[in-house]
């Protein structure tokens, strides 16, 4: 069993999917963070059998948790300061995710102007359905991701 | 400053009052004359286009006002390369409103938020053409002399038309209305049109032949089976000619039944029918000046 210490100030974001903390670590633009990163992969979960660990040390405003509930809204985000967890915080659904995914219509905007953003605003809260903000094609799984 | 990029860009409320405007403008045409003088539009075709170019440009020229712009993307700068961004933010110096057909769904969106002035959707690939339903909403209303209370059949291709998209969009917001939906199985309108009109408690039904419905309706809506919109030459050769409008299968109509059409017509209404006081969709263009006139004053925020 492999151990990772503890963190004075941060989040600890657990539940992740197994295999998915790289994508989030990109996506949450943690490469461009000068601050102290812990990813754990393939941790044994009574819950989830496998699941990924991403601790990250550094002010609590910094990140923007935003595109965490929009990855999967199953994880839990614990708010860490002085070593302890102060604040668990409930994922919602973002009103609007920039850059997130890429939108596939071959007849959408985004497919011939390279500097537009990749713009999907939430339509259906209760579908969790996203659209495409020029085009208004729904976001599926098979959307790519940036 | 304020932008048209979808019917449902005007509330119910915002639509009356530009109907009221473009009666009156059908009424009094010579109280208009001058309305837009000194005023310019610029009309950016990236994809050809007969009547809805030509449509614009009569508008803003019985208006007084002066029109310039391209019919083509090659004959723009797109063809060099240009972003539509780019184009808009020159074209707003050069004119005081522009309506916008791009074959990309979404560029007359991008155009607004980086423009300077009033930006008109004048349809976007597949997706919107707000102007063609407030002309259809503008006849159903002065033909009708209503909107809402009635029982609407749209024909033809249901599952690729943007025009019976946005018109069943934007007629949900009126009371009483009852749609019936014809068209063959493979062309049927989207789930996610019949999945609105459940949740929102609207009446419909979906039938194949159009002779079983035709003395139900108050009106109805014929669409072109679209080439273009076929990646399969062979399905559309099978589906082209499925619905043809006669006749035969007007003498089973109401007499105060009319049938709108968007254009061009191919062969889904025989020429036989347009004699017939019923069929008004010559008339539709007419309507689709006046209300593109009220629309230009409405976004320029001209009074009169």
């Amino acid at each position: 069993m492999l151990n990772v210490g503890k963190i004075e100030e941060g989040f600890v974001l657990d539940h992740i999917e197994a295999g998915k903390s790289l994508s989030i670590y990109h996506h949450l633009q943690l490469d461009k963070l000068d601050c102290t990163v812990a990813i754990i992969k393939n941790a044994r979960s009574n819950k989830m059998g496998k699941k990924d660990i991403l601790k990250v040390e550094c002010d609590i405003d910094t990140l923007d948790l935003d595109v965490l509930a929009f990855i999967d809204h199953n994880i839990t985000v614990n708010v860490i300061k002085d070593g302890e967890i102060v604040d668990k915080k409930e994922l919602v659904l973002p009103k609007e995710i920039k850059n997130i995914i890429k939108c596939r219509n071959p007849r959408c905007i985004t497919s011939i102007e390279q500097e537009l953003p990749h713009i999907f605003v939430l339509a259906d809260e209760e579908k969790e359905v996203y659209r495409c903000k020029y085009c208004e094609e729904k976001a599926s799984d098979s959307t790519t991701p940036w | 400053m304020r932008h048209l990029m979808n019917p449902l860009d005007f509330t119910v409320e915002e639509l009356d009052k530009l109907f009221d405007l473009a009666d009156d403008i059908a009424t009094n045409p010579t109280k208009y004359t001058h309305a837009c003088e000194g005023k310019k539009l610029a009309t950016c075709f990236y994809e050809p286009s007969t009547r809805t170019r030509l449509s614009f440009e009569a508008a803003m020229l019985n208006l007084g006002g002066q029109i310039l712009g391209f019919s083509d993307a090659g004959s723009s700068s797109a063809s060099k390369g240009e972003s539509v961004s780019d184009t808009i933010r020159i074209i707003s110096c050069y004119a005081d409103i522009c309506a916008m057909r791009h074959p990309k769904e979404g560029a007359p969106m991008v155009a607004a938020t980086r423009s300077g002035i009033p930006v008109i959707n004048a349809g976007d690939g597949g997706h919107q053409h707000p102007t063609q339903t407030l002309t259809d909403l503008m006849t159903i209303r002065a033909l009708k002399g209503r909107l809402g209370n009635f029982t609407i059949g749209l024909c033809g291709d249901l599952k690729f038309g943007r025009t019976v998209h946005s018109l069943i969009n934007a007629l949900v917001r009126y009371p009483n209305i009852r749609f019936l939906f014809i068209s063959p199985p493979e062309l049927r309108v989207p789930d996610y049109i019949t999945d609105m009109l459940t949740e929102q408690g609207v009446s419909y039904s979906e039938v194949i032949r159009l002779e079983d419905c035709m003395p139900e309706l108050d009106l109805l809506y014929m669409t072109r089976v679209q080439r273009e919109r076929f990646f399969n030459e062979e399905d559309y050769v099978r589906l082209k000619d499925f619905y043809i409008l006669n006749r035969d299968k007007m003498s089973l109509a109401k007499d105060d039944m009319l049938v709108l059409h968007p254009l061009p017509r191919v062969n889904e209404i025989s020429v036989e029918v347009d004699d017939d006081p019923r069929a008004v969709y010559f008339k539709q263009a007419k309507y689709g000046v006046y209300v593109r006139m009220a629309l230009i004053l409405t976004l320029l925020e001209i009074d009169i």
